[in-house]
């Protein structure tokens, strides 16, 4: 009988600098589910968190972590928006384009924030900063327009806060959500 | 009539203030009591409860969960899972996004009494990846709930054993579909698998028996087992038991949530009194009364036909403003409640450009499984978009419409639904403004960009 494959003996096994805090969320988070592919969301997710995108690396390592083949990580990687491929701006910054956020400017709001960096929407803006993606519904419809920076909030952005929040991105400071 | 007064149930505590998401606030609040007498009780009899309440889920599809439950195979053998569909997505919908970072023990308890009702082991709850403090705050209150024996093994020393877990979504709408989710949770591409024979509560999550229920569904059975199944059904109208939280968005003076009791109150109410009315100088041109995808009402047009009141066949005769704002009565219109969200539109709106911006939403969401919808999707944004940047063909107006119309039905889940009825229902009550699209434009630039 051939002894099943683990992950510490695979051959291609790539090396990857990982945190050791997010080794650990990994080893934990694993244990959530009978069927180690499950954890494939949370995997990327910590991983993206740690180095900032998804390198073929990450995605042959985290294969090779539960036990599946590479494919199966890209497949998963290519379908969801929020994993990338590339590496972004210092911060990211998301601003909701669908209806409701729409109706009450959040175009206007991309517009502004475009100019302030002079990005293109997924682009790295020229100084490194930012990266600015119009995205879909962010579920916070009843305080459009909303702009996501990073992990926080920010509700009833128009093009006067658009610019506060990005004088405040450019002096390096960690933009306020909206009391 | 004046509008009803709001009856908080799920939203409580909602912006209380001083009231925070721990869950020592929770239990000063009486935070699991209700649990623990429902572990006290048989199984049979909570889920007797939840039949006899009438819930109907509160993501969408307003299906009654007590039959949701009763369809579960517990003969397998196998162990039985329960997601909590925290994937909330629909545009126009806001509702969970509060009880998930407000009261987030509230929805814990909720799980748990269900979990226990229908021998549910292991449960996850689904939140989408864009509520990382969301996923935050829940994975804090379950610690706080493990530490306090409340979850975890022999809960409070009575023998029942339940896990509780937060797994993150990734930006895919297509997530909130309920076989989409479970495909997802596994790992995977969140492709809709096809029913029969994958229905989640026979071969659902690793082809176990599984229940999906939406974070406020779970909410109400809290409220359910503590206060019988019988009481609950006092709340709201019959066959729309219980509150409706409406999440309110666009173009009123008061956007927002408010929670009444289903039924009771109209869509001209909500929205002039509870709202505060249109904007200064403006007025309501449209409503989408449950979420992007249910069909749009157009101010001004009227519904006529009959309609059960008790064991009675009544007529009714209604403008948009008068429609009793419940699964029932919106169905009967044309349209649906669904998840509650109502998106309205005033006069200042073309509505090309507000279908265009609708079916970019859904062309990108489409999970690309089903040709009709993968390929209808994507080519009723291409015709809308065209139409607003003034490179429309003649034609245009009936090739979306022939495209809308052959979506539906012929796909694996009902996003082919959810993606034409926009279309179908903008063509439907608008039709002048498409045929007519490229003077209209000319004649007034819309004030907000919309695509």
């Amino acid at each position: 009988m051939i002894a099943k494959k683990t992950a510490a003996n695979l051959p291609n096994f790539p090396v990857m600098n990982l945190q050791p805090t997010t080794l650990q969320k990994i080893d934990e988070v694993i244990t959530h589910y009978p069927v180690k592919r499950s954890a494939t969301l949370p995997l990327l997710h910590l991983i993206q968190e740690d180095l900032g995108w998804i390198s073929p690396e990450a995605m042959e390592w985290i294969a090779a972590k539960l036990e599946l083949t590479p494919i199966n990580v890209y497949e998963v990687v290519t379908f969801y928006p929020m994993f990338r491929q590339k590496p972004i701006g210092r911060r990211h910054i998301k601003v909701c384009r669908t209806l409701s956020c729409a109706l009450t400017g959040g175009y206007k709001v991309c517009a502004e924030f475009q100019e302030q960096f002079g990005s293109q929407l997924g682009a790295v803006s020229p100084d490194g900063e930012v990266t600015i993606d119009f995205v879909e519904c962010l579920a916070s419809c009843g305080t459009g327009p909303v702009v996501m920076i990073d992990d926080d909030l920010h509700v009833k952005v128009d093009v006067a806060r658009a610019q506060q929040l990005s004088a405040q991105i450019k002096a390096g400071a960690k933009a306020q959500p909206t009391p | 009539m004046p509008a009803p007064d709001q009856h908080r149930l799920i939203f409580a505590h909602i912006d209380e203030p001083g009231y925070s998401p721990d869950l020592a606030c929770y239990q000063k609040h009486g935070g699991y009591a209700v649990m623990k007498r429902a572990f006290a009780r048989k199984p049979e009899e909570l889920i007797d409860e939840v039949k006899r309440s009438g819930l109907r889920g509160r993501g969408g599809a307003g299906f009654p969960c007590g039959v949701k439950w009763s369809l579960v195979d517990r003969k397998s053998g196998k162990p039985i899972y329960l997601i909590v569909n925290a994937d909330e997505s629909e545009p126009g919908t806001f509702k969970d996004r509060y009880i998930i970072h407000q009261d987030p023990h509230q929805l814990l308890e909720g799980t748990l009494i269900a979990c226990f009702a229908n021998n549910v082991k292991q449960a996850y709850i689904y939140i989408r990846g864009e509520m990382p403090l969301g996923a935050r705050i829940l994975e804090k209150a379950i610690a706080e709930a493990r530490a306090a024996n409340l979850v975890g093994p022999n809960i409070l020393g009575s023998g029942y054993s339940c896990e509780i877990y937060v797994h993150r979504g990734a930006g895919a709408y297509i997530c909130g579909e309920e076989t989409g989710l479970i495909e997802s949770l596994e790992g995977k591409r969140a492709h809709p698998r096809i029913k029969p024979p994958y229905f989640p509560a026979v071969l659902g999550l690793y082809q176990c028996p599984t229940i999906v229920n939406n974070v406020e569904t779970l909410c109400h059975v809290k409220h359910i087992a503590d206060m019988g199944g019988e009481a609950y059904t006092k709340i709201g109208t019959p066959n729309n038991t219980g509150t409706r939280i409406f999440c309110v968005s666009g173009h009123v003076q008061r956007p927002g949530y408010y929670e009444f009791e289903a039924g009771k109150i109209t869509l001209g109410q909500l929205l002039n009194e509870v709202c505060g009315g249109p904007l200064p100088g403006r007025t309501f041109k449209a409503v989408i009364p449950g979420g992007s995808s249910a069909k749009i009402l157009r101010f001004g047009e009227r519904f006529k036909g009959k309609r059960k009141v008790g064991a009675e066949l009544v007529d009714y005769d209604w403008g948009v403003e008068d429609v009793p704002m419940d699964f029932d009565s919106l169905g009967m219109i044309g349209t649906m409640g669904g998840s509650g969200g109502v998106i309205v539109m005033d006069d200042s709106v073309n509505m090309v450009e507000a279908l265009a911006n609708i079916n970019a939403f859904y062309a990108h969401e489409s999970c690309g499984q089903c040709t009709p919808c993968r390929e209808g999707s994507l080519w009723m944004k291409k015709i809308t978009t065209r139409m607003v940047h003034g490179t429309a063909r003649a034609e245009d107006a009936a090739l979306l419409k022939s495209v809308a119309d052959q979506i539906p039905g012929r796909t694996i889940c009902a996003f082919g639904e959810a993606c034409s009825w926009p279309t179908q229902s903008f063509l439907a009550k608008f039709g002048d403004e498409f045929k007519n699209y490229t003077e209209t434009k000319q004649g007034a630039p819309a004030p907000a960009t919309l695509i």
